[in-house]
């Protein structure tokens, strides 16, 4: 087999310094509305006690799902041993460490107090798995970056490689367990409380991760003027329906479970038929523009041979998983807490057993925004730096593939 | 003209032992001052104790806030003022509220209720499970409160709670009071007045301002102590949990809900 080479990622400044410069300015955009909302306090923003999480945590979860699910091609690679896969293995890795940055740092500037995230990393309370997921997330920058590293060094590093990549594939599977148990293990709220979130979770990060990495990989290559092969993207392509059914078929068998407990019969009318916006984001965000049209631009003849397609869809699957994100978060916020089962509540100045209002502020945005920024900012810059991008990713020649 | 030596300069020494010594002694003596000065009053509290309350809801009087106002005026809650561009509406969905009154009609019987909710002190409270700091915690007295130096203000504990006890603080804090402290970005809840039960009282504000009004709904206690009035109010009556399916173990307990 040819010898794969890889190559920084170059291209003439004016395309990718205006690209960076872009990017800049979403960040600095991010930044400004991080100091409105932690200057004067999250009463600026659409949060409130009765929705305590709001936009900047569904951009949180969503990125840090997708980062997990963006190392899948490296597994496919390494642990799997799909040859296909192996040489966009790099590229993967890069991306998922880009993805969980830009999580992060949404998530910890929409804390209260950022300023105290040093007594987030030293006490630790091994009950919460906010506490355990401190750790997945530092052990995942770690193990990705060992695993980058013997995926490119290939003197030293080639005998860590194995092992190196199983060790990220069951990371990353608990990492998404975790994120999924922040909800599955709340047994408070009625939408959440479900173990099938963690492995939900999961399917949701396949989905949304390799998603992000068509287009980034796509995007990458037109920005650089380099080529990739027909077979390679039928074959991400094709996986990306695969998961994309797979996501459709947990929501299905997420609303069958609750569909069958009597309790769960409200929080089910309110997310499926009467809960306005959340209804509209599930039905025409998640099920339509996330799933049935993705999947009919992925596997209809019609559109086997157009990129324009694969690209759509990939959008198409993430807008969709960020509207699935949201009817979790905040639709599962908004639907009130059953505190007094069997009880009408007539009157309460703390909104019992009414539904909550929640309208995102343009800062929350903007911060969630730049969340996704930073994270296409750090792989475009590594990128340049590293070797992470095959110089050209034609199709090999008959029979070499093994 | 100075005089060259290759002896060491033993000054310098000195003046580096000296520096070293003050610079320990300056780190150190705050923390050894610190425990000498509580080291009268830090008993801490015991779990031969477990504070609780007994909410007798046919007292609780339809229209009443009386322990809401005690219980904004002993934490402060009624100086704290809603931001100028900020509407009622949403102040009101985003101002601390400790104690709350809520009206509940019976689906099946049509029978009125009404209560004070609040923080219900579980012996397995959720909101300390789910805490990655442990500011949110419970004391062996029973008491469940928030550590607001280690609280970073994530809302986990929030989205935890069955009871939707919890307030964050959305806006800059002009003025407090002296025995509830807050400040933007952290999170609190009902303490069950633990200052005033640490000084010695017996009482909680609203349990105070229940009394005061004439309804006497409100009894609070050692649940452990058996000749306690609540004690003794827990065995003569049948009461019940807030969302007893939880298993919670609520230190607050409620009859004819």
């Amino acid at each position: 087999m040819a010898k794969m080479h890889y190559r920084e990622l170059w291209c003439e400044s004016p395309r990718y310094w205006g690209g960076l410069a872009l990017l800049a300015f979403i960040i600095m955009l991010g930044m400004a509305a991080t100091y409105h909302m932690e200057h004067n306090g999250h009463y600026v923003t659409g949060m409130s006690n009765q929705v305590v999480w709001g936009l900047p945590h569904v951009f949180a979860i969503f990125l840090i799902v997708a980062a997990s699910g963006a190392l899948n091609v490296a597994s496919i690679g390494s642990v799997f041993g799909g040859p296909m896969y192996k040489p966009l293995g790099r590229f993967s890795g890069l991306l998922a460490i880009g993805l969980l940055a830009g999580g992060l740092a949404v998530l910890v500037l929409d804390l209260g107090r950022p300023d105290r995230l040093i007594v987030a990393m030293t006490t630790y309370n091994f009950k919460s798995i906010f506490a355990w997921n401190v750790i997945l997330y530092s052990g995942f920058f770690a193990i990705v970056g060992l695993y980058l590293w013997a995926m490119m060094d290939r003197r030293y590093g080639a005998p860590y490689y194995k092992p190196l990549g199983f060790t990220a594939f069951f990371w990353r599977l608990a990492l998404t367990t975790g994120t999924g148990s922040i909800f599955g293990f709340l047994v408070a709220r009625e939408a959440y409380d479900a173990a099938i979130m963690a492995p939900m979770f999961i399917i949701m990060s396949f989905s949304f991760g390799l998603a992000f990495f068509i287009i980034s990989l796509m995007a990458a290559y037109w920005w650089a003027g380099r080529t990739i092969g027909e077979l390679r993207m039928t074959k991400l392509k094709n996986l990306l329906g695969v998961f994309v059914g797979a996501v459709l078929y947990f929501t299905l068998v997420y609303h069958l479970t609750n569909l069958y407990i009597t309790q769960h019969y409200s929080v089910e009318a309110f997310v499926l038929l009467n809960g306005g916006v959340y209804t509209t984001m599930f039905w025409l965000g998640q099920v339509v523009v996330g799933g049935v049209i993705p999947l009919f631009l992925l596997y209809s003849p019609a559109f086997a041979h157009s990129r324009l397609a694969i690209a759509s869809a990939s959008l198409l699957v993430l807008i969709g998983g960020f509207f699935q994100v949201y009817v979790i978060v905040i639709g599962g916020q908004a639907f009130p807490m059953n505190v007094f089962p069997g009880k009408e509540v007539l009157s309460s100045s703390f909104y019992d057993g009414a539904v909550a209002s929640y309208t995102p502020s343009l800062a929350e945005g903007m911060l969630g925004v730049a969340g996704i920024a930073i994270a296409m900012t750090l792989v475009a810059v590594a990128s340049r730096m590293l070797k992470v991008l095959p110089e050209n990713l034609e199709d090999p020649d008959e029979g070499e593939i093994a | 003209m100075s005089k060259h030596t290759d002896q060491p300069d033993m000054k310098r020494r000195e003046f580096l032992g000296k520096t070293a010594i003050a610079a320990t002694a300056a780190t150190v003596a705050p923390g050894v001052m610190l425990t000498v000065a509580n080291a009268g009053s830090d008993e801490g509290v015991s779990s031969d104790t477990r504070w609780g309350m007994l909410i007798d809801t046919n007292k609780c009087a339809d229209g009443c806030a009386a322990c809401v106002d005690a219980c904004n005026k002993e934490n402060g809650i009624d100086i704290l003022s809603k931001p100028e561009d900020q509407s009622d509406e949403m102040w009101n969905a985003q101002r601390p509220q400790w104690i709350r009154k809520v009206k509940l009609k019976d689906k099946q019987t049509g029978v009125v209720t009404n209560l004070p909710m609040m923080c219900q002190h579980c012996e397995h409270p959720p909101c300390e499970d789910v805490c990655p700091t442990g500011a949110s915690l419970k004391r062996a007295d029973g008491i469940v409160m928030v550590d607001r130096h280690t609280c970073i203000g994530c809302r986990y504990c929030m989205m935890a709670c069955p009871y939707k006890a919890r307030s964050f603080i959305h806006s800059n804090i002009a003025e407090q009071v002296v025995n509830s402290p807050r400040g933007k970005g952290c999170v609190e809840s009902c303490n069950m007045c633990a200052p005033r039960i640490d000084g010695g009282a017996t009482t909680t504000a609203c349990q105070d301002a229940c009394m005061k009004d004439g309804h006497q709904a409100i009894l609070f206690g050692d649940m452990k102590d058996p000749d306690s009035a609540i004690s003794k109010a827990l065995k003569e009556k049948s009461s019940r949990q807030i969302r007893a399916d939880l298993e919670l173990n609520t230190g607050v307990r409620y009859t004819d809900v």
